[in-house]
């Protein structure tokens, strides 16, 4: 049992009256694994998370958490997983201990170990100090750690957050993350976002959405790669427009170039490389030999963002 | 049963942690104190035959009462933790449907009972200044309290469910209101309860609530009433158990 997937979704289906939410995707997720699923709102995110919850029926298709049938094995699934909602709705009049409590003796913790247990996320998610405070009275980021230390409470295998860091600000996001990151490797973790650097920083495989499909799933590096081909190099050297056009026209790994003036009698130079090869080291010798003035090189990496933007756009205009 | 007992817990604390419950509370207490001081004006000194519970239970008062706060109660049970989103996060929890609807009828139906203590207050004033024996017997209330809680049964389960039907608690309330207002109009079509006449006038008259009551007040405790309002109780309880469950047809 150890050895299966933690998720497996096989042309799973939802349709609500008059549109399709989810159009037949499949998906396995391994044990310890921390997958991203990233898209627009409305791509049916968080209704693959409704439905990985049994929170809600799927049309068709199966989905199997831990070896058990969302549909069947419901209350073993419900065992299994930590969910956190979208808007993360609380009980604003309990305050966090006993809201913790509360949530821990649902979901079958005993008296002692839900004790043990609180005290553990209460630390692990920085709010010790507002324990005793009425979840109403707490700011957006306190609440959000509520929802997470609820989520991790009970020690599920499987952890779905729906949007986690939505509406903190820089400083609680980053604890947000180290938090998710952290618990990697003991639990499989499922979130999903529309902002970009979080997939990038805290998942080791991102699921891009859209229109109730996947339209792509790898790590965030190798969809990188995928994409390097095309990354451009950026070098500001202070020499003569003519002299460098030759250079670069005369260099064979490279594809295409452009040459704009900078500031000072810098220029601003973009390449393009043949094959996604790296020229740096190449450029770096040539001025030297030269003995040009050299004020900047860099790669010029895809961000998950022009992935994004990418796969995301046919579909986007067939609408 | 700790799954019970916690959401049970968690439920009955919501009516005490906000206002809510004292509201309703002090508007019992305030009303069935009206109403005793009506009922001690009209009796004007002169004596009566009748226990005093009986004599309340003959005024609109307790009826008043009863479907009002029945709907201020029952309105939030369900519509409420959908509204807020709570309900996903309690039924992502390995908690059974049955757990749930029947630990939300328990809460609902201990803070009925509670709401009705000031009630027991006005009957102990009235006896201490009637210094009369015959003014309130404890077997008499003990039926008056024993039909309280079986109409308050019937009608928080139904009250639940309509609850469980919306997400809005204003229709909640006006949908459980309609529904005691349409049981207690019936009671006056139907006349006198068990009276002799066609059939569907007997039918009616089995419903009429008004009678019921009234013998519970009276200290009788008819097994067919019971049998009737335990049997509605459980029938709309396993309604609010089905609207419940629907979720994972849709």
């Amino acid at each position: 049992m150890s050895s299966a997937p933690m998720i497996e979704v096989s042309n799973l289906t939802k349709r609500y009256a008059g549109h399709t939410a989810l159009a037949g995707i499949s998906f396995s997720v391994a044990r310890g694994e921390i997958v991203g699923l990233l898209g627009p709102n409305g791509a049916g995110k968080s209704t693959t998370m409704r439905i990985l919850s049994c929170f809600m029926p799927a049309t068709s298709g199966t989905v199997r958490v831990a070896g058990y049938d969302v549909f069947h094995d419901s209350e073993e699934v419900r065992r299994r997983i930590g969910y956190m909602p979208e808007n993360n709705p609380l009980h604003n009049e309990m305050r966090v201990r006993e809201y913790l409590k509360f949530r821990a003796r649902l979901k079958g913790l005993g008296r002692a170990r839900s004790r043990d247990r609180i005290d553990t996320v209460l630390q692990q998610c920085s709010l010790t100090d507002v324990s005793k405070r009425i979840i109403g009275q707490l700011s957006k980021g306190y609440r959000q750690r509520v929802g997470l230390a609820d989520a991790i409470v009970h020690e599920p295998d499987l952890i779905i957050l729906d949007e986690p860091t939505i509406g903190l600000d820089p400083h609680q996001i980053r604890l947000v993350r180290s938090l998710i990151k952290s618990l990697s490797g003991s639990h499989t973790v499922l979130i999903s976002t529309h902002i970009l650097p979080e997939v990038e920083m805290t998942c080791s495989r991102v699921m891009i959405m859209l229109g109730g499909k996947i339209l792509a799933s790898d790590t965030p590096d190798n969809l990188q790669s995928r994409m390097a081909g095309k990354g451009q190099i950026i070098a500001e050297i202070a020499a003569p427009v003519a002299e460098l056009k030759t250079a670069w026209s005369q260099m064979a790994e490279v594809e295409h170039y452009d040459v704009s003036p900078s500031e000072g009698n810098f220029h601003r130079c973009a390449l393009t490389p043949r094959d996604g090869c790296d020229l740096r080291p190449e450029i770096f010798t040539l001025v030297q030999q030269r003995g040009w003035q050299l004020r900047e090189l860099t790669r010029n990496r895809h961000s998950l963002e022009d992935i994004y933007v990418q796969v995301t756009k046919p579909n986007e205009e067939e609408e | 049963m700790h799954v019970f007992l916690t959401l049970m817990r968690r439920e009955l604390g919501t009516f005490f942690v906000s206002l809510t419950g004292y509201v309703i509370i002090s508007g019992v207490a305030l009303l069935s104190g009206l109403s005793f001081c009506v009922l001690i004006r009209q009796m004007g000194g002169s004596g009566y035959q009748l226990p005093v519970t009986e004599l309340f239970f003959q005024s609109p008062m307790f009826w008043f009462t009863l479907l009002i706060a029945n709907a201020v109660i029952t309105m939030r049970l369900y519509a409420h933790e959908k509204y807020s989103g709570t309900y996903e996060t309690l039924m992502t929890t390995p908690v059974s449907d049955l757990q749930v609807v029947s630990s939300k009828f328990a809460a609902a139906w201990v803070f009925y009972m509670i709401m009705w203590l000031p009630f027991l207050g006005c009957c102990y004033i009235i006896q201490h200044y009637a210094k009369q024996a015959g003014a309130l017997d404890t077997g008499v209330l003990l039926s008056t309290f024993t039909g309280i809680g079986l109409f308050g049964a019937f009608f928080i389960s139904f009250g639940g469910f309509a609850s469980a039907l919306t997400v809005s608690q204003m229709v909640a309330a006006m949908l459980s209101l309609l529904m005691g207002l349409a049981l207690f109009a019936l009671s006056y079509v139907s006349g006198p309860a068990f009276s002799s006449g066609n059939w569907q006038e007997q039918v009616l008259s089995r419903f009429s609530l008004f009678e019921q009551m009234q013998e519970f007040a009276h200290g009788v405790i008819d097994t067919r009433s019971v049998l009737l309002l335990l049997s509605l109780t459980f029938f709309f309880l396993f309604l609010t158990l089905r609207a419940v469950e629907s979720r994972r047809w849709k």
